[in-house]
């Protein structure tokens, strides 16, 4: 990726703030009266058990899902129904759970695809694929080279990714979300199903890309062990509700949260 | 041996997005080019011009358009014929009311007419997908073959209920009507198509290109990027249409000279083109033309390249027969190969290139 230009990180001011979310659907709630910011430069974990609503949060972050009560501000800006495209114009960028790649496509075209907003040249121009539409190309292909050498991934470079394995379609994915240059990065279990070398090396991609381009991440994931080492700030959510916030230390020990993993004696 | 990319290095990120990146495939590509343009008109009878080539240009210009919509989109449409349709009567009625502009401008401007029709029917597809869209696209094409048979104002009320063809000229050359001669008319044809094809390929090589894929693999996904879906399905469908429309106005300005509308542009003509793309393969614009020769020329070369061969077989029996091989081809390419013939011919290269060993 490019050179960061010594990012600015101010720890503190928040990016993101949701407030007093609910989510229902019909007579079920997903999530109930659920607060919490994410604050510039952060890496912020969102974890509990099954079906807890983490994925419903992020859902009503990036605008797949309206909230039915209360509001998510982002940089400052308070929307009521939010679209999913807006929110990457906005600077979210956004992994899923089960990978959602463009699997009939090389990770070349893919990761491009993830520049699909920062290219500008008409269709008159693309038509022609040449001019603006040729050099623009060529410029982003720099950037995504760029993100290759990052992730490692230059011998598949032109792979259709519907082959790749299932790590390495993980890290093309993060590379397409990098390639949006979000803002907010939205990582859901970005190390699901992954052996433990796998593990350490997206863990170590996440630190990187958090750290040298201060990209602000929000991270749901189920192992406790990177959860702990990664980020700086957890909240916690049980059946659509929030039961504890604050540094993995705080979480760690809270009696809540043991007993929401561990479960409570009747 | 003799297809290979060692030693061709790429020093650029332009020359690695070449469209034929390899040498060989540009060669090829340039000796095709100068049969169709040079060899074929010089040495191919009447007969072969107008029942082979033609038709497989005309069909091949038709199946690139229904493959942006559905091989790189992934919207199924049975509405092509109709659209082809719209872009014959349209240029139809310009150049009756401007007969002095040049026929070729308005076979070219008849693509907008379809063009727009297609955004009007592709409208429900935010909505509702596969078969379903396949559905509402065949409202369309009944709807549009209704208004070719019923409104006599788009036949300018003709006794014959057709289309007919008046001279155009090009340069004091005629190229539409009875006295154009057919190597012109092919040359013509074949100039649009190649035109065409190559502003299609750049078309889905770019930007838009993969926005429309990102579109057909993973809609959730490509909303996240940015990308809106009812802009990015309605490009799909007025850019198909436009292809078909300048098809339909080629096919029966260019090759037919005249056509009735409840024969060309039926629903059967919808499915035939929808099949050229299976065939063919979905999502490849070799694909479109490899489909349009095996489901249009394939049949001609069997029902009259076999007697010419010495073998005799009457007309009825060759028409039979006819029906029995391209059905067994169909199944047979569609077992070894579901994703179409475009991709055995990339396994083809693949294989050649690595040629004598196994990988």
């Amino acid at each position: 990726m490019r050179a960061p230009d010594t990012p600015v990180i101010v720890k503190g001011e928040a990016l993101l703030a949701v407030e007093n979310v609910s989510l229902r659907f019909g007579g079920v709630k997903a999530l109930t009266d659920v607060s919490f910011d994410i604050r510039k430069g952060e890496v912020r974990a969102i974890i509990g058990p099954n079906g807890a609503g983490k994925t419903s949060m992020l859902n009503c972050i990036n605008g797949f899902y309206h909230p039915s009560e209360g509001r998510i501000t982002f940089k400052g800006e308070t929307r009521r129904r939010m679209r999913p495209f807006e929110a990457a114009r906005g600077g979210i960028g956004r992994t899923f759970q089960n990978v959602a790649l463009f699997k009939g496509m090389t990770t070349l075209d893919n990761i491009m695809a993830g520049r699909f907003l920062k290219m500008r040249s008409g269709f008159f121009w693309q038509l022609l694929r040449y001019g603006p539409a040729m050099r623009e190309e060529v410029e982003h292909r720099r950037f995504v080279e760029d993100i290759i050498d990052f992730l490692q991934i230059q011998h598949i470079r032109k792979t259709p990714v519907g082959k790749l394995p299932y790590g390495l379609q993980k890290r093309v994915e993060l590379g397409r979300a990098l390639a949006m240059e979000p803002e907010l990065l939205l990582l859901d279990e970005p190390m699901a199903g992954m052996n433990l070398e796998e593990k350490e090396d997206m863990s170590r991609f996440i630190l990187d890309v958090n750290q040298q381009y201060g990209t602000t991440i929000a991270l749901i994931e189920h192992d406790m062990g990177v959860v702990m080492d990664l980020s700086d700030r957890v909240v916690v959510l049980e059946y659509g509700r929030k039961i504890a916030d604050g540094t993995p230390e705080e979480v760690k020990r809270d009696q809540r949260v043991i007993d929401a993993y561990l479960g409570v004696a009747h | 041996m003799f297809y290979r990319d060692a030693g061709q290095y790429k020093s650029s990120y332009a020359a690695d997005r070449a469209v034929f990146p390899l040498r060989e495939d540009r060669i090829g590509l340039a000796v095709i080019l100068l049969v169709a343009f040079v060899a074929i008109p010089l040495f191919a009878g009447d007969f072969v011009i107008k029942t082979v080539m033609m038709p497989f240009l005309v069909f091949s210009l038709a199946a690139i358009g229904l493959n942006i919509l559905t091989g790189y989109t992934g919207l199924i449409s049975l509405g092509t014929a109709g659209f082809m349709g719209v872009g014959a009567y349209a240029c139809y009625k310009l150049t009756t009311y401007f007969p002095g502009v040049n026929i070729i401008v308005w076979i070219l401007a008849s693509g907008f007419f379809s063009a727009a029709v297609g955004v009007l029917f592709g409208l429900p597809s935010l909505r509702i997908k596969g078969f379903y869209l396949a559905v509402a696209t065949l409202a369309a094409q009944f709807f549009l073959q209704w208004c070719f048979i019923r409104i006599p104002w788009l036949y300018n009320y003709n006794t014959s209920g057709a289309i007919e063809v008046p001279t155009r000229t090009l340069f004091g050359v005629p190229i539409t009507g009875a006295t154009a001669a057919i190597e012109v008319r092919y040359l013509i044809l074949l100039s649009a198509v190649v035109l065409m094809t190559w502003l299609a390929s750049n078309l889905v090589h770019g930007r838009f290109g993969r926005m429309w894929m990102a579109v057909r693999d993973m809609d959730i996904a490509a909303e996240l990027m940015g990308i809106r879906l009812l802009h990015t399905k309605l490009l799909a469908f007025a850019v198909s249409s436009f292809y078909a429309g300048v098809a339909g106005a080629l096919l029966v300005f260019i090759w037919l000279g005249g056509a009735e509308a409840g024969d060309v542009f039926a629903i059967r003509q919808s499915f035939l083109i929808l099949f050229m793309i299976i065939i063919g393969g979905l999502g490849s614009l070799v694909g479109s033309f490899m489909g349009a020769a095996f489901i249009s020329a394939l049949p001609t070369i069997l029902k009259f390249g076999l007697p010419a061969m010495g073998i005799p077989i009457a007309g009825a029996t060759a028409e039979h027969l006819n029906f029995m091989v391209i059905g067994a081809l169909i199944i047979f390419f569609l077992i070894v190969e579901p994703h179409g013939l475009a991709r055995l011919w990339q396994i083809a290269k693949q294989k050649l290139r690595i040629w004598p060993f196994p990988y």
